[in-house]
């Protein structure tokens, strides 16, 4: 009796399991078989073609036809050097809020607890005036300093959170032995604070590199255009024509992407579950 | 701790009380405190009375300079930011709104100086009231080093963020109270103030008040109906992974991860073309085996919205599985032991134990997924660019609030009305965050604030 149960129970939870990643792994294995589609558009195909081809991707490899690299490109640069910018920027706030008491130090706190409440694009009509009053329309640098200064506030809370838990003493004894406020930060601080550095490096990196709306807003010309908005244009127009290249240009994000993100997938939930937790 | 110091960063350093100076006056009359502070009105006088030349001279020249800078920007920036500009000949109205805002922004700073030059008068003349040695210029210049540190590690980030953040923020709260729009539109028109017209127009004006309630009411819907069911199914799915026994549990959570692992607008963009009327695979392969298909995903508003919840918690259930799965793991064995010996079903201890556990554990982030939902502009857009297009109103049958701002702003340039909308919305998501903020832990501690 108590074992029929026990089948029954094992039995649904394998229909729920097969039917889980029957609709989890579909839309993929759908884009990747579209990907090898012979044809332009998909009508008269099935999603394990009968030609397979590889000419889509040598197509978005082909700088005369595509510009896709060059997306790619753009993606890669805008991504690292936000990242790089908000670390440096994070990491310097973080600690002064965490190890000093100063004037201002309340308000400076209040405020970016405010502020990382509010997407950044909520202002997106102010985000187009200005760049376009200060002629940064168009530019990537407009974009890394919009997505550097959007990563500050949230960052800056995790990384304090952080650097809170990090003992105060260490910092006392090298003090003691003569290290300056610069050196403790570099020396000491620091390399304690690697983990979460790791956290905020994967943080400012993805977001940059999923956004759509800001790069959307700021980036007018193609050869310009991060790989979500290049992606976006290429089927926006005539979404069926060119369905089989956009299928290509799609695989040829998810793969390296997914593989990176699974490989750090701990990182994400540990900094996520922090910043949701400790503020 | 160490909060009543704020020339020091590190208790007890500096700040000591003279030895020398140790006589206490008996009767307590000096007042050098008030005369400072009297004095200090203009900036540096008061450090002139408390013979500290050095550092008055600085405080007077800083200001000095600081007037005869920028006396023609304070002078213009606001006489711009009161008229919008008078001559549209002449006048930008939106370049003068931003040259408003750096002046205002230069004001504050400015006041901020102004500010400490008052309250360092009044400090050391409290010093000398208590007859301690005024510090002297060597120690000052200590403080500066170590008490400046932290605002000099601040500057680069705070800069940032005031003209990428902040200014953008008091743009759209000002855009919000001017008629901005096509038709008043620099260079050939003027801009001008217009008070909280916007705001009444969207609850007056038929067409704005219907689009604007629908767009709400789906909003909620939307919010709500995807974010609950991605969070019922990650915690569902966690529990089921969970049990003993299920064999291949690793690929088979790593399986269910991967949805999370491929940026979002790849999928999106992806579904798009599943649900594609003409080629899409759910129609012409899935349904079509049922007998059915022809379903009009793209242009019935009914069945996009169906469509777009669905797509969300595809896309949103991973990251729930993965958390829960974390606190599952953590929940003691002997619970469930216990309930067993009680003879508790499995529902019974799902409601009882799992399920109070896994949300107490997770509430906050929970809430932050609805936050996120509810300004998801990637899904909205890139499913169906907020489309199908729906009679008697100026936004799309699937626009959300933000999605809507985005096509008033980009294509309709109904640029007033929308940051109108951007300020209701900024107040319905910053009443939500505060309202989860204040019962998180950090909120309360006495270190943080």
């Amino acid at each position: 009796m108590k074992n029929n149960k026990r089948i029954l129970q094992l039995t649904f939870s394998y229909i729920v399991i097969l039917a889980m990643i029957t609709i989890i792994l579909y839309p993929i294995l759908w884009i990747v078989g579209s990907s090898f589609n012979p044809g332009n558009s998909l009508s008269g195909s099935s999603i394990i073609p009968e030609n397979a081809t590889l000419k889509h991707y040598k197509e978005l490899f082909d700088p005369a036809q595509s510009d896709y690299l060059i997306w790619y490109w753009n993606t890669i640069k805008i991504c690292v050097l936000t990242m790089l910018f908000s670390v440096a920027l994070v990491c310097m706030t973080a600690y002064s809020f965490s190890r000093f008491r100063f004037v201002g130090r309340k308000n400076g706190l209040m405020t970016f607890l405010i502020l990382q409440m509010i997407p950044n694009f909520a202002a997106l009509i102010a985000i187009y005036a200005l760049a376009n009053l200060t002629g940064l329309l168009d530019t990537h640098l407009a974009l890394i300093l919009v997505y550097t200064g959007g990563a500050i506030p949230m960052n800056t809370y995790l990384m304090k959170g952080y650097l809170d838990t990090i003992p105060k003493e260490l910092d006392e004894s090298a003090r003691m032995d003569g290290a300056g406020n610069f050196r403790i930060f570099w020396q000491i601080v620091m390399p304690l604070a690697k983990p979460m550095i790791a956290v905020i490096c994967l943080f400012t990196f993805i977001t940059p590199f999923t956004d759509f709306i800001l790069a959307r807003i700021l980036l007018r010309s193609e050869d310009k255009f991060t790989l979500a908005v290049g992606l976006y244009e290429m089927i926006a127009d005539q979404f069926g024509n060119e369905f089989t290249l956009f299928a290509a240009g799609s695989v040829l994000i998810a793969v390296p992407i997914s593989l990176l993100f699974l490989s750090l997938q701990k990182y994400f939930v540990t900094g996520l579950t922090a910043g949701g937790t400790k503020g | 701790m160490g909060e009543r110091q704020p020339k020091s960063n590190y208790e007890g350093k500096d700040h000591r009380p003279s030895k020398k100076n140790k006589k206490q006056d008996p009767h307590g009359t000096t007042n050098h405190r008030k005369i400072a502070l009297a004095l200090s009105i203009i900036p540096g006088f008061g450090q002139f009375y408390n013979k500290q030349w050095l550092k008055g001279s600085a405080f007077f020249i800083l200001m000095a300079s600081f007037f005869i800078a920028f006396s023609d920007l304070l002078q213009f920036g606001f006489w711009g930011l009161f008229t919008l500009g008078t001559d549209p000949n002449y006048d930008h109205s939106i370049v003068l709104l931003v040259e408003g805002i750096l002046t205002l922004i230069v004001t504050i700073l400015g006041l901020g100086v102004y500010a400490f030059n008052l309250r360092d008068a009044f400090k050391v003349g409290k010093q000398r009231d208590l007859n301690e040695a005024p510090n002297s210029v060597r120690q000052q210049y200590q403080n500066l080093v170590g008490g400046g540190f932290p605002y000099l590690m601040m500057t680069p980030g705070f800069l940032l963020l005031v003209f990428v953040v902040i200014f953008p923020i008091l743009f759209v709260v000002l855009l919000s109270f001017t008629n901005y729009d096509l038709y008043h539109s620099p260079p050939a028109n003027l801009v001008d103030w217009v008070g909280f017209q916007n705001f009444i127009e969207i609850f007056n004006i038929p067409i704005w008040r219907d689009t604007f309630f629908s767009v709400l009411a789906w909003t909620v819907i939307w919010t709500f109906g995807a974010t609950t069911l991605q969070i019922a199914l990650g915690i569902f799915l966690a529990v089921l992974m969970n049990q003993k026994g299920i064999i291949l549990q690793k690929t088979i959570r790593t399986i269910f991860i991967l949805p999370w692992a491929v940026p979002a607008f790849v999928s999106i963009l992806v579904f798009a073309g599943m649900f594609n009327e003409t080629f899409g695979t759910i129609n012409r392969d899935i349904l079509a085996a049922f007998g059915l298909g022809d379903i009009p995903w793209l242009t019935n508003p009914t069945y996009t919205k169906i469509a777009l919840i669905m797509i969300q918690t595809w896309l949103g259930f991973p990251f729930i599985f993965a958390m829960v799965t974390g606190v599952l793991q953590s929940i003691p064995n002997e619970l469930y032991e216990a309930a067993d010996v009680d003879g508790a079903s499995i529902f019974q201890k799902f409601r009882s134990i799992t399920l109070p556990l896994v949300l107490y554990a997770t509430a906050p982030i929970m809430i932050t997924q609805y936050t996120f939902n509810f300004n998801n502009f990637n899904v909205i857009f890139l499913f169906n660019g907020g489309g199908p297009a729906v009679p008697n109103q100026n936004a799309g049958g699937t626009d959300i609030l933000i999605s809507w701002i985005y096509n008033l702003t980009m294509t309709s340039a109904q640029y007033g009305k929308a940051a109108a909308i951007t300020m209701i919305l900024s107040l319905i998501v910053i009443t939500v965050a505060l309202w989860q903020f204040r019962r998180t832990k950090s909120f309360q501690e006495e270190d943080m604030m």
